[in-house]
């Protein structure tokens, strides 16, 4: 064989030998072995990873019946004028994912996709998903992120605990933490109770813990309180990065730290809270190749999926799941991805 | 779109939305909710992700299809006969019933 064409986790070409693929996914299985205390990736399963790496076809895909569910995270606003210059409301474009690209479930939600500014035109958007729930048949989620840098001043209430660190103001940032975290509670049960009075079939945390440890234990909460509101909601919580970072450091939920959780942990809370999808996150190493990415991504949500008993979406858009960090993601490498962590990681969704 | 034609069900062209509603009502893995959709269906898992076996089953069912027919469900109205079909409790079919009471 001769080399193998495939791409860097920044989406730049790259070459490798077979010995060189072999390392690389060798490597990357021991690495988040390590990292997470979880079990390495099998030689039969390294040998499966290898076929879909190795293979010269432009595009792969799971065997016919093995076909998961996909959900979204984009609130119907990709389309908008500003980014994609293509001025179609949310509603219209989460009806062009029902109808043109055959997706499973749809997401609408605020240009601004995190729940502190959602609340002030709640109303503007129970319309929207209203309108969307009358002229869709796929299950609609009202997606935001729980945000929680958007309570800090000057633009909220709270004082910035990322200034206030530097300085050695440690008990303060962490006031100032847990201050920030009662307003983004409150926030996502008053949006998301909204949302259910109008109809939605799920609340979607998106990117959820980019925080930290209040900014997760926050949305945990939320969950918690909008279950018990709210007994037949669906809630899906994605998670923003692979490990929690410990901003606050002391934290709990359950009795469990939440800093520094990996996804297996962090599973076991959202299951716990009450959510019926939870969606690991696997950073992407953009000095890496796409095969080191995607092993090391399949060994963390293999011991995720392995420990739960909700449905696995791990979030595989650029940047994450071994999807290269770049805003054209090649699909030679994305198909991989997605046929590996569907074949392998025995997701349920992504 | 990788992922849709590498891995994804295929929503409407297929049963997609209908397993993604027993795993977001339900919590149930991708396996179990399969099963539980083809069993209310009749159809076997294979067929789950067929356009062409479930673009008709759709159509006899009346349960929204990517092409709208005349006459045929659409949107609110196909979602009635989702839920009665899979036996779950859909929140704005259970509202849009309450309005008209």
């Amino acid at each position: 064989m001769g080399k193998i064409y495939t791409k860097m986790g920044d989406g730049s070409v790259t070459e490798l030998s077979e010995s060189e693929l072999k390392r690389d996914l060798e490597e990357a299985t021991r690495d988040a072995a390590e990292r997470g205390k979880i079990p390495p990736l099998s030689e039969d399963e390294l040998s499966h990873l290898f076929d879909i790496y190795s293979s010269a076809a432009r595009f792969v895909g799971v065997d016919c019946g093995n076909e998961v569910v996909l959900t979204y995270d984009n609130g119907g606003c990709k389309s908008r004028g500003h980014i994609m210059e293509v001025p179609l409301h949310k509603v219209q474009e989460a009806q062009i994912y029902e109808k043109f690209l055959g997706a499973d479930s749809a997401d609408i939600g605020h240009i601004d996709y995190s729940f502190k500014p959602v609340k002030a035109v709640v109303d503007f958007e129970q319309r929207s998903l209203e309108y969307a729930l009358l002229v869709m048949t796929i299950p609609v989620f009202y997606g935001s992120q729980p945000n929680l840098g958007s309570y800090t001043q000057p633009d909220g209430p709270c004082p910035n605990p990322m200034e206030l660190l530097p300085q050695g103001r440690i008990s303060e940032a962490r006031a100032a933490q847990e201050e920030m975290m009662e307003y983004a509670t409150r926030d996502m049960v008053y949006v998301g109770s909204k949302m259910y009075e109008s109809g939605v079939d799920g609340i979607n945390f998106d990117t959820t813990a980019a925080a930290g440890d209040a900014d997760f234990l926050a949305t945990l909460r939320a969950v918690e309180i909008l279950k018990r509101k709210h007994p037949q909601i669906g809630i899906m919580v994605g998670m923003a990065g692979e490990f929690v970072l410990g901003m606050h450091g002391e934290l709990t939920y359950n009795g469990v730290r939440l800093a520094g959780l990996y996804p297996h942990k962090q599973v076991e809370l959202v299951e716990k809270a009450g959510a019926t999808i939870f969606g690991p996150t696997i950073n992407t190493n953009t000095g890496k190749s796409c095969a080191w990415n995607v092993a090391r991504a399949i060994t963390f949500v293999k011991a995720c999926i392995e420990n739960s008993n909700i449905p696995i979406h791990p979030n595989m858009g650029m940047g994450m799941g071994g999807v290269p960090m770049t805003a054209l993601p090649p699909v030679d490498v994305v198909s991989r991805a997605s046929k590996a962590m569907v074949e392998i990681g025995r997701i349920d969704g992504l | 779109m990788a992922h849709v034609s590498a891995s994804g069900m295929g929503g409407m062209r297929t049963a997609g939305d209908l397993v993604a509603r027993m795993q977001i009502s339900r919590g149930m893995k991708i396996k179990e909710a399969k099963e539980y959709v083809a069993n209310k269906l009749r159809v076997s898992i294979l067929d789950l992700s067929d356009p062409v076996v479930m673009g008709e089953l759709r159509k006899d069912l009346n349960i929204g299809t990517v092409a709208t027919l005349i006459g045929g469900a659409r949107g609110i109205e196909a979602k009635f006969r989702i839920a009665e079909l899979l036996g779950i409790e859909i929140n704005c079919v259970n509202m849009f019933k309450d309005r008209i009471k």
